[in-house]
């Protein structure tokens, strides 16, 4: 079988410029600089080397695999490794900064679902539009609008505006015309991460007829659960170096996870210029105990744990919302929790400039385990800054102990969660069998 | 289509395939990003062809009030209100286009990152808005000569020309706006500093003649002189300097090559920069 994918010494590098600013320089900068050198050379005096302090960073460092055609390649590894660069190259957002790729077929990617979606345009419009940007002809797109449409329930809504939808049409229809695509590859970035459980299931199962009709997949997913399920082959990720690549999927997985544990963060800092979004900067994402240090160690069930958030907003936007995500180890979502949670009046405000919020990761509800703390921000809808589990910043938290306040369980309790849930003495509806008459026996 | 047709290969430092034969295959996907402009600056219609008339007539007053009435400049032989008209129209396709086609690559980085595509498609495209103010403008330039009861003759033919020439050129500043935005993030308050003084630099609230005999060429660097004075030839019959044109179309060549080379030089590592 020919390669649908081959790469060779793939490596992307990052210049980290310390002298600029965060976003980019200013044009008023690089000109006064041009012509302060310009006039030292005219006077006749040395001209100093130019000051810019750049580091190198290679998000990937000589990345080479072959995949198969039909075959699905899931891509794991740690916030971090490299996933996404990867990802970006291969969808040919970003150009490798050495090595090369052949790619054989129709190619689409999908690192997010509804990209271009206009809140004013009806559904239609949108789907003709989202499925432009997805590379898909308007004469595909008309035949398939009926399909699109069914799919995603929306036939009574096409022509109202998308602003009317609700998260759940809106998440629906985006995921609809992603799911009509006809591309030989195609290039998946972790879009489950949003919508509800059913959503999830329905999604996966598209994603698996997607393999039986022999196309190629390349999947990015922090879910390893879905990657054992849909995926024939695993490559792990590690310091943008490939640590792993098999067609024993679990054992890849097994591998990540053994590793996993090494070097687990509870403090994350924007050091090497990961994000630089308009609207928001992330500069500092942490766990915390009551006296704002640190949380190395693993915490007890009903102890307090604070996730703090600072970060920078070059220009406020209302709609800008912060938070985190907290994910099971085995990659389930346990809850969101925003700045937004709650009546508005009790709100953190958020303002133009150094901002810094905290808040308690609920006391007494994780059960035993590792959890994984994700950095949330966005707009809300689906527009996000740092999408949770999708190549944001991540913090480990580790619950363990603490249960002693109960004599009776000291350890892991069974279930995802382990909320303590008051219990008292009610006053009864029904009136206690008397001791010689036997029960009525249960159905 | 056969297996080699299809095949893809991408090398660090060199672009891949073909790219004006990419950037054709998406030309689909230009006409949806435009239809989605088009769609969302005239759905309140009412509201969006309002603006499109109310600002060329406001601007206009505000000219002849100026250079006609307190300066006493002379309309030529036109009534002052149609020639300043002639020239509005040419100005404001250049300036329009040029915010819109500027702010083009910034205002679609959420698809930018996420998806690939030749990003020439995006300005492109953003030409779409201020092509469909500058024909709402043109019916009412109409109206105002009939008003006048000013006359048209033959080079009316040659306006497409005038029209292409304004469009490029205003493309072409706007290209480099798109690309030098991404890069410095100071150029979009740098703008609409530039459109200002544009429109007093440029023949705009006066006629070329205005302007001394020597300075004539030197003024013609500006493309935007060529192109005005293209619209008053054709629409209002007043004499038409040659060389100055010829030097626009040339400014305006430049400024568009150099626009797309420096571009696309951008464009490799523009999600990075985003």
């Amino acid at each position: 079988m020919t390669a649908a994918i081959s790469a060779r010494g793939l490596s992307k590098r990052y210049f980290l410029r310390h002298d600029l600013d965060w976003v980019s320089p200013t044009l008023r900068d690089v000109l006064s600089a041009q012509l302060r050198r310009a006039v030292r050379a005219l006077a006749g005096r040395p001209v100093p080397a130019s000051q810019t302090a750049s580091e190198e960073f290679w998000a990937l460092r000589e990345v080479s695999f072959d995949l198969a055609q039909g075959a699905r390649l899931g891509v794991i590894g740690r916030n971090g490794a490299g996933k996404s660069t990867l990802l970006k190259l291969l969808s040919r957002i970003t150009e490798p900064s050495e090595g090369t790729f052949e790619l054989r077929g129709r190619a689409a990617s999908l690192l997010e679902v509804g990209t271009g979606f206009h809140p004013e345009l009806s559904g239609r419009e949108n789907v003709f539009l989202n499925g432009a940007i997805l590379g898909m002809s308007r004469e595909q797109i008309a035949r398939r609008l009926d399909e699109i449409v069914a799919f995603a329930g929306v036939e009574r809504f096409v022509d109202t505006p998308l602003k009317r939808y609700s998260s759940g049409m809106y998440v629906r229809l985006a995921f609809s015309v992603a799911a009509h695509l006809e591309p030989d590859v195609l290039i998946l970035d972790e879009v489950f991460a949003v919508g509800d459980a059913d959503f999830q299931k329905k999604c996966l199962a598209k994603m698996n007829d997607l393999g039986r009709e022999g196309r190629t997949l390349v999947f990015v997913s922090h879910n390893l659960g879905a990657v054992e399920q849909l995926c024939t082959e695993a490559l792990l990720l590690e310091s943008g170096r490939v640590t792993a690549h098999s067609r024993d999927v679990a054992g890849v997985v097994h591998a990540y996870l053994g590793n996993e544990g090494k070097d687990k963060i509870a403090e994350w800092r924007n050091s090497v210029a990961e994000f630089r979004d308009y609207w928001f900067i992330p500069q500092r994402f942490a766990l915390t105990d009551e006296n704002g240090t640190v949380v190395q160690r693993a915490v007890r069930w009903d102890e307090a744990v604070f996730v703090e958030i600072e970060g920078d907003i070059p220009d406020h936007d209302p709609m800008l919302c912060v938070g985190y995500a907290v994910h099971a180890e085995t990659g389930e979502l346990l809850y969101w929790s925003e700045h937004t949670d709650g009546p508005m009046a009790e709100w953190p405000g958020l303002a133009q400039g150094h901002i810094a919020l905290r808040a308690e990761i609920p006391r007494e509800l994780l059960n035993e385990g590792s959890y994984r703390i994700s950095l949330m921000a966005g707009f809300g809808g689906g527009d996000w800054i740092v999408h949770p589990g999708a190549g944001g910043p991540a913090l480990a938290l580790q619950v363990h102990g603490g249960f002693d306040t109960s004599p009776r369980w000291t350890s892991r309790r069974p279930g995802l969660i382990a909320p303590r849930a008051r219990w008292t003495r009610a006053a009864g509806r029904v009136a206690p069998p008397r001791s010689e008459a036997p029960a009525p026996e249960e159905t | 289509m056969t297996q080699s047709e299809n095949l893809l290969r991408v090398q660090a430092g060199r672009f891949a395939g073909s790219y004006w034969k990419e950037l054709w295959r998406h030309r689909e996907l230009a006409w949806f990003m435009a239809r989605r402009d088009l769609l969302i600056r005239y759905k309140d219609t009412a509201l969006g062809v309002a603006w499109a008339l109310l600002r060329p007539l406001l601007t206009m007053l505000v000219l002849v009030v100026v250079f006609h009435r307190l300066a006493g400049f002379s309309g030529q032989g036109a009534p002052y209100p149609v020639l300043v008209f002639a020239a509005l129209l040419p100005w404001q396709l250049f300036s329009s286009a040029l915010s819109e086609v500027g702010n083009s690559l910034l205002q679609n980085s959420h698809i930018v990152t996420r998806v690939y595509f030749p990003r020439l498609v995006l300005p492109l495209s953003a030409m779409a808005v201020a092509i469909a103010d500058f024909a709402v403008t043109l019916a009412l330039l109409a109206l105002l000569m009939v008003f006048y009861g000013q006359l048209v003759g033959w080079p009316l033919l040659a306006l497409p020309v005038f029209v292409a020439l304004a469009a490029l050129t205003a493309l072409a500043a706007g290209i480099w706006v798109s690309a030098l935005q991404v890069r410095y993030r100071d150029v979009r308050f740098i703008v609409p500093f530039v459109v200002q003084f544009g429109l007093y630099l440029s023949p705009v609230g006066f006629s070329t003649s205005v302007v001394p005999e020597d300075y004539r060429l030197l003024y013609s660097l500006n493309p935007m002189v060529g192109a005005i004075d293209g619209f008053r030839w054709c629409l209002l019959g007043q004499p038409f300097y040659w060389p100055a044109a010829a030097l626009s179309v040339i400014v305006t060549a430049v400024l568009l090559v150099t626009g797309v080379r420096y571009f696309r030089s951008v464009e490799r590592s523009v999600a990075d920069l985003m």
